[in-house]
């Protein structure tokens, strides 16, 4: 077992990143997610790899691109308003059917917003974002040690359904010091026959392309990859219940969001209020059956989001509307202490 | 005996390219420098969103597909985490000089070894011929109905002029193929280009003065003219850059 050290969730993704095999990275430096640049800066140069500096996070993503193209395991990571701009080049990727990790640590919106953290990023990452019909594989830690776990996870997804997959942290998450266990995963390198790293004279000429101007082919990559997606939504759902057994109040929350939760659930089990946590880890795809389950059981679900309310769609949806769900949240970068939580509690019982 | 034929590097798809439009002499150049260089086996071609968006069918060796303007960026990528494969980019003024700017001068100053070709005609022909950032003071376009006026259109981007100020490039060659002379000249640019990337010489640049028949409105001949009298003036050929040779030419005096 390896020893667990001191880090930053930032460079906990950046070295787990490493270990997953990835040793090509692009960025370019904004709040609150820098130390991922500066910690490949430093690291990749001695172990062969690429850190570049990109001229902007339009040309990262676009690297990122070329790099998964020829089959390798790459990443970009950015914040916010980084993420808007690799848009473009994500829908590409996922147009391509590429595999590649694109990291959000998210700072407060809408525009320039803030640099504190944020989950206001969650219908970005889960409904598109970009351009087109396509999804991402969004996984969300609420530790250091799941910065680093979920980021060998999402190469691992994104490699195995060509889906590109996005790790949506936040900047508490990426700033915060916490004991690590960094992963030695086993990373055998994937098959990838569509790879365009030359035919070697071997083979027919491989191409990487999202175009397709006959509406039929077009129409069918998307119900092709719609079929890819549903084994994911079938077969990937990561979730943890806390104290859901004989829970009568739900709370719904992730990342940072879920850690405040779970000391307003503990506290409140004091208080003698059966209240459970259920903490989708993947947000896409989102627990669905885990909520709607839950609908039968309880009395009213408490989304707890950093933001004005993006996953309680998510939650109204899987738990079809039958119990009351109710918002705390805090925006802007504010983050809701154990007490808001307890407060709107409160609030869900009375009615 | 054969004499000539198909170079290997191209396919057998159909160009889809309009009557006259120069892309096809352009593509059989890079395709014989391919060729002659016995590459093909690890060549990585990156198009364009434009007219050659769909050169990743013509192009024998493996190709990929950028975002209009991305190329660089497509093809750092791909040189950066396979060093030993030719990687080329084919790009039209508008993804090239436009959209793609920085993507251009930033690859040129990081001296990224990749070849790209430039493809030169003044306008944006995919999209029916608005007016592109190489388009020509007074040249009359979709989107410059009454001539291109420079006081609220700005001037037109000399690109090899401006990429040969940085320290970064290699090698920056402007050619053009509108007669046999000059399609020899810019086959000749188009090989060192090639042959600089397999050397590891870095960033090379060969901008093409091309025609748009169709949407200069000009039968093909008459665009070959407009190329002469029109283009190359504000466009002057010739060798903007070459590291390598000033190199041997300082050697030679000291």
């Amino acid at each position: 077992m390896a020893e667990k050290v001191l880090m930053k969730g930032n460079e906990a993704i950046a070295e787990a990143a490493i270990k997953a095999g990835c040793m090509h990275y692009f960025g370019y430096p904004i709040t609150p997610q820098t130390e991922i640049a500066a910690y490949m800066a430093k690291r990749m140069p001695k172990i062969g790899g690429t850190f570049l500096q990109a001229e902007s996070e339009v040309a990262a993503i676009n690297m990122v691109y070329g790099v998964a193209g020829a089959g390798f395991r790459v990443m970009t990571s950015s914040s916010s308003p980084g993420v808007s701009l690799k848009q473009e080049g994500i829908s590409y990727i996922a147009g391509a059917d590429l595999p590649a990790l694109i990291v959000n640590v998210q700072r407060g919106g809408p525009g320039l917003g803030g640099i504190q953290p944020s989950q206001s990023d969650y219908f970005q990452a889960t409904k598109g974002g970009g351009h087109g019909d396509y999804r991402l594989i969004v996984l969300a830690p609420a530790s250091v040690q799941e910065m680093a776990d979920l980021t060998v996870r999402a190469f691992d997804l994104s490699d195995k359904y060509r889906v590109p997959a996005m790790l949506l942290a936040d900047g508490t998450l990426g700033q915060m010091m916490e004991p690590v266990e960094i992963p030695e995963p086993d990373v055998t390198p994937v098959e990838k026959p569509w790879a365009v790293n030359g035919t070697k004279g071997q083979r027919q000429h491989n191409i990487v392309n999202s175009l397709y101007l006959k509406p039929d082919q077009l129409e069918k990559t998307n119900f092709e990859r719609f079929e890819r997606y549903k084994q994911i939504e079938e077969n990937e759902v990561m979730v943890e219940s806390f104290m859901m057994e004989d829970a009568e109040y739900c709370i719904v929350a992730f990342g940072i969001a879920a850690r405040i939760s779970k000391n307003a659930v503990i506290a409140a089990r004091k208080k003698g209020i059966k209240v459970g946590l259920i903490r989708p880890i993947t947000l896409w795809p989102f627990p669905t059956d885990t909520i709607a389950r839950a609908a039968e059981q309880v009395r009213g679900f408490l989304s707890v989001e950093l933001s004005m309310g993006q996953m309680i769609e998510d939650v109204k949806l899987a738990s079809s509307c039958k119990k009351p769900v109710l918002l705390c949240n805090r925006a802007g970068g504010m983050i809701p202490s154990p007490e808001e939580v307890l407060a709107k509690l409160d609030e869900l019982i009375q009615l | 005996m054969i004499v000539f034929e198909k170079p290997k590097a191209l396919t057998d798809a159909p160009l889809h390219y309009c009557p006259g439009c120069t892309h096809g002499i352009i593509h059989r150049l890079v395709a014989e420098a391919i060729d002659e260089l016995g590459i093909i086996g690890k060549t990585v071609g990156v198009a364009p969103v434009g007219c050659s968006v769909m050169a990743y069918d013509y192009f024998a060796c493996d190709m990929v597909e950028a975002a209009h303007g991305r190329a660089p960026a497509v093809a750092t990528g791909l040189k950066r985490c396979m060093p030993e494969n030719i990687i080329f980019t084919y790009q039209g003024d508008g993804d090239l000089a436009s959209i793609g700017m920085a993507e251009t001068v930033h690859a040129a100053t990081r001296n990224e070894n990749i070849t790209i070709i430039f493809v030169n005609n003044a306008i944006y022909g995919m999209t029916g011929g608005q007016m592109a950032p190489t388009s020509l003071p007074g040249q009359v376009t979709q989107t410059s109905p009454y001539g291109r006026d420079v006081t609220t259109a700005g001037y037109p981007i000399r690109v090899s002029e401006m990429l040969s100020t940085l320290e970064g490039p290699e090698y920056i060659e402007r050619v053009a193929v509108n007669n046999v002379k000059n399609v020899r000249a810019a086959k000749k640019a188009i090989l060192k280009a090639f042959r600089n990337q397999v050397e590891g010489k870095g960033f090379s640049l060969i901008e093409v003065v091309s025609t748009c028949p169709t949407n200069w409105g000009m039968t093909p001949s008459k665009a070959l003219e407009w190329v002469e009298t029109n283009m190359i003036p504000y466009y002057p050929l010739g060798v903007y850059k070459d590291k390598t040779a000033i190199a041997e030419n300082e050697g030679k005096e000291g």
